[in-house]
């Protein structure tokens, strides 16, 4: 199945250097979870600070359970706020 | 002590300064800045004055911990009647100023009356006096600070003043120090040039003296820099990226306003974002960020120094605007960019820079301009009207508007009154997006519902920086909450209200509340300060300033139903992302708010409750 997976601010150097932005689409297999995404892409636990599926947060503890579909959109931010 | 326990009174009728002792028993109930200058117009004024009459004050406040070596200790804050909304107004500014301020000896100066001639203010240490300003007059604020400083032979004066459109009189004019920080809302700046007072220009060589536990503070001090050093969103996060890094975050949440919130999401989004101020431009390899940069005494240092394209449009026949300067942050990026539709980020920070250059408030501004453009398109402005074609999207209206409202010319006059002023008079004050008359910051309603709340109940009208639940709802600061439902919500505003107001009183910036609680402040405020600062007494205090501002709010006027939010809001669903087919649920919300507050259901807070926070 095909997903968006999309990286920002300092991580989007993982996406690979072939990347003409900071989203990718990418074909992966049914039942992967976010967690095994941010394994995949060597996204360090404490940079993998904020991850929105499909705009939804997914807490840490829920990353493991929470698996991807179809047309999915997972974006990662490392520590960031705004004002 | 933390404060210098002076004020100095600056009769702008009369041309007189005099010094006078702070008054320490309101000092102890409204610990400083916005709470005790709120203690002191209160006190000195009459709610129902008009903001721009000679019977307005404006006061400019430090806190105790201004200018000590607490992080980020270097805010003031100008409180006064605001002319945007007629209710409390409360900017707060970081820069090097309001630190000056305590190194001179001052707590806080009051400005009152109306000079019948230009003037600025020049304070040296205990020297206090009012100068000529006729030749100041004109000048944008870039202009004024290099002026005075040049005219004084010293550089390391720090200036506070108003351009054009304080002078003016555009309902959100702000007060602008250091060339880029500002006391940015509800058009402070419009109050100080309608006392034709051009600048405060302040000079100190005393330092901070009186510390209530030198070793205490030093050694609390550092302990409370560690944390944010320590913290990844204050250590790293903030410093790196700044706070526009929240384009892409809360666009990908469905909560962009857009095209004066039509829409929850900007397509060009990415375009305007920190991460494309980083990008290197085709035109000359150079990204627009050039550096970060901190306010005196901030360990966190989240400020953006940015460099336009030379070969923009805007600019490229300009080359005062070449160098780099200040911007873009997330609420300007925002309110220029994505609330009108532009993603031209190049326009955006020469908007931006024009806002510093001649003292506007990029949000409302911004804001204003999308109104003007859903007019447009609607047809009920014209271009033979507007000057400019004027469609969403457009970089070349975004700039001209610009232009013509910090220099007071055509139709730039109408957009200076503001969306509420302007929609009412064309006909649709619907399309006013604002409470109280102030415009919504960069968060949407729908897709935030606590943040509708904020805006519903903020006491200066619509703004993020009174109760940021985002720390909350979207970044999981201190806990993660649910940004699609409203259970909780009112007991979350309420709680950010509260300890705001003491990080605002104190004299330190809000942002380090994503590292900081209030338990964090409390040891600092308590070492450096005379008396009983126990965390029951700061919670306190919190609740005391905010319902003090409400009580002046009821007595200028306003009411239940300004605690509201636009049909926009509440009518027309978001139609993407997470929100889509949600409203704001601000009905529910607002009842219960009053109840939490110990308010009744008219939001007038009982006699109990007045009784228990002493007012």
């Amino acid at each position: 199945m095909k997903i968006r997976f999309k990286l920002f601010a300092g991580l989007t150097e993982l996406l690979p250097p072939t990347r003409k932005s900071n989203v990718v689409e990418l074909e992966v297999e049914d039942g992967t979870s976010v967690q095994q995404m941010i394994d995949l892409y060597r996204i360090p636990p404490r940079n993998a600070h904020l991850v929105l599926l499909n705009g939804l947060y997914i807490a840490p503890a829920e990353r493991p359970a929470s698996r991807l579909s179809e047309g999915d959109e997972l974006a990662i931010w490392p520590p960031v706020a705004g004002g | 002590m933390g404060w210098n326990k002076k004020v100095l009174r600056v009769d702008l009728t009369a041309g007189t300064c005099t010094s006078e002792p702070l008054n320490m028993e309101w000092a102890n109930d409204y610990l400083g800045s916005r709470g005790l200058a709120t203690k002191y117009l209160v006190e000195e004024t009459d709610p129902t004055v008009d903001p721009l009459s000679p019977g307005n004050k404006m006061i400019m406040s430090t806190g105790p911990l201004t200018g000590t070596m607490a992080s980020t200790g270097g805010r003031y804050t100008v409180v006064t009647k605001g002319p945007l909304t007629g209710a409390i107004a409360c900017s707060n500014s970081g820069g090097f100023f309001g630190a000056e301020m305590k190194f001179a000896g001052w707590d806080m100066i009051i400005f009152e009356g109306r000079s019948p001639k230009p003037v600025y203010l020049f304070v040296e240490n205990d020297k206090a006096e009012l100068r000529d300003a006729s030749q100041l007059w004109g000048k944008t604020c870039w202009e004024t600070e290099e002026a005075i400083k040049r005219d004084h032979h010293d550089p390391q004066i720090r200036v506070s003043s108003i351009g054009r459109a304080g002078e003016n009189q555009v309902l959100f004019a702000c007060v602008v120090n250091d060339l880029h920080r500002a006391a940015g809302r509800s058009g402070v700046g419009a109050v100080m040039g309608s006392k034709n007072l051009k600048a405060v220009a302040l000079r100190g060589t005393k330092g901070v003296s009186g510390i209530r536990d030198f070793g205490e503070f030093l050694k609390v001090t550092t302990e409370k820099k560690k944390v944010l050093a320590d913290n990844a969103v204050t250590g790293q996060g903030l410093p790196t990226y700044g706070t526009q890094v929240l384009m892409n975050v809360i666009n990908e949440m469905g909560a962009l306003p857009t095209r004066n919130h039509k829409d929850v999401a900007f397509e060009d989004a990415s375009k305007i974002s920190a991460e494309a101020m980083h990008e290197k431009r085709e035109t000359d390899g150079k990204a627009q960020l050039v550096t970060n940069a901190a306010c005196f005494g901030c360990t966190i240092a989240c400020g953006r120094i940015s460099a336009i394209d030379k070969t923009h449009f805007t600019v490229v026949n300009n080359p005062k605007y070449w160098g780099a300067s200040g911007g873009l942050e997330y609420e300007a990026a925002w309110a220029l960019g994505a609330a009108n539709g532009v993603g031209d980020i190049e326009a955006l920070q020469y908007a931006n820079l024009l806002c510093n250059e001649d003292g506007m408030d990029p949000i409302s501004f911004g804001a204003t301009v999308g109104a003007v453009m859903e007019l447009y398109e609607m047809g009920v402005l014209t271009k033979e009207q507007i000057g400019i074609d004027a469609p969403f999207g457009s970089a070349e209206a975004l700039a001209r508007f610009t232009e013509m409202t910090a220099r007071g010319e055509g139709f730039g006059k109408e957009i200076g009154l503001g969306s509420k002023r302007l929609c009412e008079k064309y006909g649709h004050p619907e399309l006013s997006m604002s409470v109280k008359g102030q415009e919504f910051p960069a968060y949407d309603a729908r897709g935030i519902q606590g943040m509708g709340l904020t805006y519903a109940t903020s006491n200066r009208g619509a703004c993020h920086l009174r109760s940021y639940t985002v720390a909350s709802e979207v970044l999981g600061i201190p806990v993660k909450t649910d940004p699609l439902v409203t259970e909780g919500k009112p007991e979350l505003v309420k709680a950010f209200q509260d300890a705001t107001a003491v990080f605002d009183a104190a004299g330190i910036c809000v942002f380090t509340s994503f590292a900081w609680t209030l338990a964090d402040v409390q040891p600092q405020i308590a070492a450096a300060c005379e008396g009983d600062w126990s965390m029951d007494k700061l919670n306190d205090v919190g609740e005391r300033i905010w319902t003090m501002e409400r009580q002046y709010n009821l007595a200028a006027g306003f009411t239940r139903k300004d605690d509201d939010l636009p049909a926009r809001l509440k009518t027309e669903a978001a139609k993407t992302g997470p929100a889509k087919g949600l409203v704001s649920g601000i009905d529910r919300m607002i009842p219960e708010y009053y109840q939490v507050r110990g308010w009744t259901p008219e939001g007038v807070p009982t006699r109990e409750t007045l009784e228990r926070l002493g007012l």
